[in-house]
């Protein structure tokens, strides 16, 4: 007993005193911390962006905010302290916009996604074709109609449903099958890689090389796909706007967009 | 109250003692007025009808009814066993009860889909004859019942605890035995601190968010409870969140209220 006690003092202070270098290093003089509020979808992709904008400007310190883009626009609402937002389709950023919340001259596209629908590698539910979503009993998982994942997925639906190949009522039996919607992209992710629903609808840009193995992708045909939209913007009470307006132009640079393609982003 | 304007020293511990509650009581009450405030009784009624707030009410009233049921069904006589009765293991089977209550929602979240998931450990086994239990209504039941069990059984054991064995005894002496004698002496003698810890229960059951949203998702009508609804609505619709959420609050004072008067009439022994 006793010297587990000695060995939990020990701990604690071993510990205190990582921590405190830690915090020694990092407490630079000056440096300046960008914060970035970012769709979820932009997860892979903007990690590694600010990673190497960090080593490009080791004055610079990127936080990043990942969560959907309605979420992420309700909280620039309630007064959040974002220096950028990257959101995943222009309706959330310009609701801001509208509202006099953005630098209007910053906003610019920097990205274009299409959506796919994915299933776990498994493949429980036998679904090869987007018609398959329809078969009664299938587990689909989508986005809230907020957020643009979910937003999305609806208007590929509408435009499936109003096609004579699909039928009238493909839209219908599809969004009967829905067992959740989900507040980002991510979580519709999780619950198709925890194999836990059949099938989900996504950005292609969420299949990547760490987890290809888990899914199966299904292309949607063009002709029914919709051209997700991703605009950058500075928020307006930011504290660093040359800081916000030199990491949106490095977004839409050479070696930005090197990056957004790695991570199968198209290019506006 | 005469006693504490004698002499200087506690006349300032009792201003400094006036200020910090005063101040506790600002802390508290300002965000409830806060949200008060970005309402009116007009958007307050027409939110009413939104289907997305009408639905998650009737399901979260359906749905915390129903665990809180269950809950008392099965924490009653488990609640009497441990306070009255010694078996080996007791403390342990106590412990247990009472992990939910540390637990963070969330692990217990995914906990429950790692364990009632078609991947799942019982789960799998259900799957194979076709029966889904994640992402049901009933997975919002089950949810219920694990975070808000320990509250009720906890209370229950106090409860029982806290009664005196003479009550047994004599109505023992005169014959009654062991069933006939808890549903008609124990149970009246302990009924105020029971339907105290049920209210609890329930409060608990209501107001619950993160294990709910990964074990049973996020679905209109059939798993979104009014917790969920409120973070949902929230990026859409302020107007129903800040509606479902004043709800809640009416329905926690009512809870509080309720357990205060509820606790006071308890028997003393």
């Amino acid at each position: 007993m006793k010297f587990s006690h000695f060995t939990l003092i020990i701990i604690v202070l071993i510990a205190t005193i990582l921590f405190a270098g830690c915090a020694g290093e990092q407490a630079k003089p000056e440096q300046t911390d960008l914060t970035v509020f970012a769709a979820a979808s932009l997860t892979g992709a903007l990690t590694d962006i600010a990673m190497e904008y960090e080593t490009m400007h080791p004055d610079v310190r990127i936080i990043t905010n990942f969560d959907g883009s309605q979420a992420l626009r309700t909280q620039i609402e309630q007064g959040a302290d974002a220096d950028v937002f990257l959101s995943a389709n222009t309706k959330q950023l310009y609701a801001l916009r509208d509202q006099g919340l953005m630098e209007n001259a910053t906003i610019g596209l920097f990205a274009k996604n299409k959506l796919a629908v994915i299933v776990p590698a498994s493949n429980p539910a036998g679904i090869t074709t987007p018609q398959d979503l329809a078969q009664p009993g299938t587990r689909l998982v989508i986005g809230t109609k907020d957020v643009p994942v979910g937003d999305y997925a609806r208007q590929i639906l509408k435009k499936m449903g109003n096609d004579t190949a699909y039928g009238s009522t493909y839209t219908t039996s599809v969004l009967n099958n829905v067992m959740s919607e989900e507040t980002t992209v991510t979580g519709v992710v999780a619950k198709v890689q925890l194999g836990e629903a059949d099938a989900g609808i996504v950005y292609e840009t969420d299949i990547t090389p760490d987890n290809r193995d888990k899914f199966t992708m299904i292309a949607i045909p063009d002709k029914y796909n919709v051209i997700a939209e991703y605009p950058a913007g500075v928020v307006k009470t930011t504290g660093n706007k040359e800081e916000a307006i030199r990491f949106i132009a490095y977004l839409k640079s050479e070696q930005g967009k090197a990056i957004l393609a790695k991570y199968g982003f198209a290019l506006p | 109250m005469r006693g504490y304007f004698q002499g200087r020293k506690n006349l300032y511990l009792t201003i400094g003692g006036g200020l910090l509650i005063t101040l506790l009581l600002v802390f508290i009450i300002t965000p409830i007025i806060g949200l008060l405030f970005r309402t009116t009784p007009e958007q307050f009624l027409a939110s009413l009808s939104d289907p997305v707030v009408w639905n998650a009410l009737v399901l979260s009233l359906i749905t915390a009814s129903l665990s809180t049921l269950i809950i008392i069904g099965v924490g009653t006589p488990v609640a009497w066993i441990n306070a009255r009765h010694r078996y080996p293991g007791r403390e342990l089977v106590d412990t247990l009860i009472d992990l939910p209550l540390v637990l963070p929602p969330t692990v217990a979240g995914l906990a429950l889909l790692m364990a009632f998931g078609r991947m799942g450990l019982i789960g799998g086994f259900f799957y194979e004859f076709g029966i889904s239990i994640a992402f049901t209504t009933l997975a919002v039941v089950i949810a219920q019942i694990f975070v808000s069990l320990p509250f009720y059984i906890r209370q229950a054991r106090a409860s029982f605890e806290q009664l005196d064995t003479t009550y047994e005894l004599a109505a023992r002496s005169l014959g009654s035995t062991s069933l006939p004698t808890f549903f008609t002496v124990i149970l009246p003698l302990v009924k105020s601190g029971l339907i105290a810890g049920a209210i609890m229960s329930f409060a608990r059951a209501l107001g619950e968010f993160g294990a709910t949203i990964m074990f049973a998702g996020n679905f209109q009508g059939r798993t979104q409870t009014m917790p969920l609804a409120i973070y949902t609505t929230m990026q859409g619709d302020l107007n129903a969140s800040i509606t479902l959420s004043v709800i809640l609050v009416l329905i926690s004072f009512v809870v509080i209220a309720l357990v205060k008067y509820r606790l006071r009439g308890d028997v003393r022994c």
